[in-house]
């Protein structure tokens, strides 16, 4: 027997009396709790996916909407650019640029996006890989961890893609196969299906214009719908082809891109400077007004999307903190009104032996209990929500978010709330310590 | 053991209280009889060191209770003193067992559960030990407030008006209760009461 357990007990006596403190104490606490997460993942995801790229260039239009489809795949294209206008920055001897990245967008199978793009992609990511597993011609695919575990894809199986980014509106004819899967990278690319832009040129100009060499999809799997099947043979076949242009300048590399037509065309690039010069500062905004093209700076970009999110951050953390100081109140007032009542019985705890300090600690730890229990179901209320967050997130924009973690944010969150519970006993707590104890003498 | 000589009380009213000086040794019964107003309870208050005297002084095995700062005579009132009082208090979010744990809490007294359960079972409500004390009848709460009065062991029995309330019979019952366990304890036992039913049960007594 002690403080705590009677001070526990005492509120388990009469629990309608704290249920409306508990109720307010947990969806304050749980509101900041969920606004902390969700904010630090979400942050978390955008600096992870910002993998040094300093411009990303594409068809003029929103540079916020170029951002997020170029790098984070979850709005659409702005457009496309022909190869001709991008031909300069692929070019290795640019003077700026070292690493140019193109983008070939607006497929997806099963909702998750197919990219166009060279091996180099791999190295904005630092993802180290084996070459076998990658991508090299035209319609195979190395599939991001998360794509191939939420479709259960698993190298040699085939599957057609659909034009655009919602299920099944209209699928093309030809197929594409899984040759590799990457490990996970805890990046965008782990939801991406990745392949080259040949692919997508094949894909939707149906054999015009088309570049010479891989001819693979006009005539190799012809037996339709056998996804999981062993093809083996159909790797073999293509080495005894002996397509030697193809094997010499994989379509995954940009000097084979630099060595197709003009009028072909690509949906962006993603760039990174060999130095940050002033040129090299510069070269967005010659992009942006002496051609047809524009260049945004994936960090101007998402700071200015966080500082959109920030207000509206901010106003529900406002909320957040006004219903954590209501549920203080309250618990300051239900004390209040209790006191009254047990007069009589602090009376007796004190004619027993207790001093006036352990009476003022049985009711500040009411107060913390209180804000204790209310913070854990605060806690346990914000995980949920983030759960359902992650899995409409998921649903609609193939991100999720992981509930359990928990940073010094929360701690100090859970601090600040047991602060908040202590702080609303105290008056209470001094007044009850104040008991006079000769009343349980008299009026008898 | 208990010693109050000359004590004097002043209220707030301004009206001043003279009480007998008395005396009581351990084993020692004393019936301190007085009628409304007569200030019994007052009486009974300075003798358990709740209020302090303005004049006088009351020495407990040789120790003056006013040399005593506050919180050690709260620990002191709640080893020595056990108080059985008119209408019995609890800790009601406790069972009774709780509150006898609770009182050895306070004090600061060793808990030994044998001693509790003896003593519920000397009183007849062992069964109730797990029981709310607020769910019992009147009879067992009395009887539960005085398990709570005498677990400590205290060596002075304060009793407020401890059978006012009772028919003859449980009136009887009650006083032979407290007077056997105030024997067993070797404690000295002070009832302050107007019921003057007691007078012949008990050999001192004094009128207010």
């Amino acid at each position: 027997m002690n403080l705590l357990s009677i001070s526990w007990k005492n509120i388990q006596h009469k629990p309608t009396s704290v249920i409306l403190s508990l109720v307010l104490f947990a969806l304050g606490v749980g509101l900041v709790a969920f606004l902390l997460q969700v904010d630090r993942q979400v942050q978390q995801k955008f600096e992870n996916n910002l993998a040094g790229v300093d411009l990303v260039v594409g068809a003029k239009g929103s540079p916020l909407q170029l951002i997020l489809s170029s790098m984070y795949h979850i709005d659409a294209p702005t457009g496309n650019i022909s190869l001709e206008q991008a031909r300069p920055f692929l070019n290795p001897q640019h003077p700026l640029v070292d690493l140019a990245v193109p983008l070939s967008l607006g497929d997806s199978f099963k909702g998750y996006r197919i990219v166009g793009t060279t091996r180099d992609i791999l190295e904005l990511y630092d993802i180290q890989m084996s070459d076998e597993k990658l991508w090299q011609k035209d319609f195979e695919v190395t599939a991001g961890a998360e794509v191939a575990k939420k479709l259960k894809l698993s190298v040699g199986d085939v599957f057609q893609s659909s034009h655009g980014f919602t299920e099944d509106i209209h699928s093309h004819d030809e197929q594409l196969e899984i040759v590799g899967i990457l490990n996970p990278t805890n990046t965008v690319l782990d939801q991406l299906l990745l392949t080259t832009p040949a692919t997508f040129w094949k894909l939707h100009n149906h054999g015009e214009n088309l570049p010479e060499g891989d001819d693979r999809a006009g005539h190799d799997h012809k037996d339709g719908n056998h996804v999981g099947h062993d093809h083996h043979d159909h790797d073999h076949d293509h080495g005894d082809a002996g397509n030697d242009s193809e094997t010499m300048l994989s379509s995954s590399s940009n000097a084979y891109l630099l060595q197709q037509e003009d009028s072909l065309s690509i949906t962006s690039l993603l760039l990174t400077f060999k130095g940050r010069n002033f040129q090299a500062l510069n070269l967005g905004r010659n992009i942006n007004e002496n051609t047809d093209m524009q260049a945004a700076s994936p960090a101007i970009e998402i700071n200015r999307l966080f500082s959109l999110m920030d207000t509206g951050t901010r106003a529900l953390n406002a909320l957040a903190l006004a219903i954590i100081f209501v549920s203080g109140l309250s618990i300051f007032l239900a004390m209040l009104n209790k006191l009254r009542d047990r007069k009589l019985e602090l009376a007796y705890m004190r004619v027993k032996g207790a001093s006036r300090t352990q009476v003022f600690m049985l009711i500040i730890f009411e107060g913390l209990i209180i804000a204790f229990l209310g913070s854990l179901l605060g806690f346990l209320l914000s995980y949920g929500g983030i759960y359902l967050l992650s899995t409409s997130m998921e649903a609609n924009y193939n991100y999720s978010l992981s509930a359990g973690s928990f940073s010094m944010a929360e701690l100090y969150l859970f601090f600040g709330a047991l602060v908040m519970g202590a702080l609303a006993a105290i008056l209470p707590a001094i007044q009850a310590s104040k008991t006079d104890i000769s009343i349980t003498l008299e009026g008898n | 053991m208990l010693e109050a000589s000359h004590l004097k009380y002043k209220y707030t009213s301004g009206v001043t209280l003279s009480f007998p000086s008395i005396e009581v040794t351990s084993g020692d019964s004393l019936l301190i009889l007085g009628n409304s107003g007569s200030g019994k309870t007052t009486f009974l208050q300075l003798l358990a060191g709740i209020r302090k005297p303005t004049q006088g002084q009351i020495v407990f095995d040789g120790i003056s209770l006013d040399s005593m700062s506050a919180s050690t005579l709260d620990k002191f009132r709640g080893r020595n003193i056990g108080i059985v009082f008119q209408q019995p208090y609890f800790i009601d979010a406790l069972t009774v067992e709780e509150n006898m744990m609770a009182s050895c809490y306070f004090s600061s007294m060793k808990r030994d559960d044998q001693r509790g359960v003896q003593l519920l079972d000397r009183l007849n409500i062992r069964q109730k030990a797990k029981s709310s004390p607020r769910q019992l009848s009147v009879g067992e709460q009395q009887r539960v407030g005085i398990a709570l009065a005498l677990i400590n062991q205290p060596k002075l029995i304060l009793a407020d008006e401890p059978t006012s309330a009772l028919d003859d019979n449980n009136a009887q019952a009650v006083l032979n209760l407290l007077r056997e366990e105030a024997d067993r304890l070797g404690s000295a036992l002070i009832i302050v009461t107007h019921d003057k039913r007691l007078k012949d049960n008990i050999e001192q007594t004094i009128t207010l």
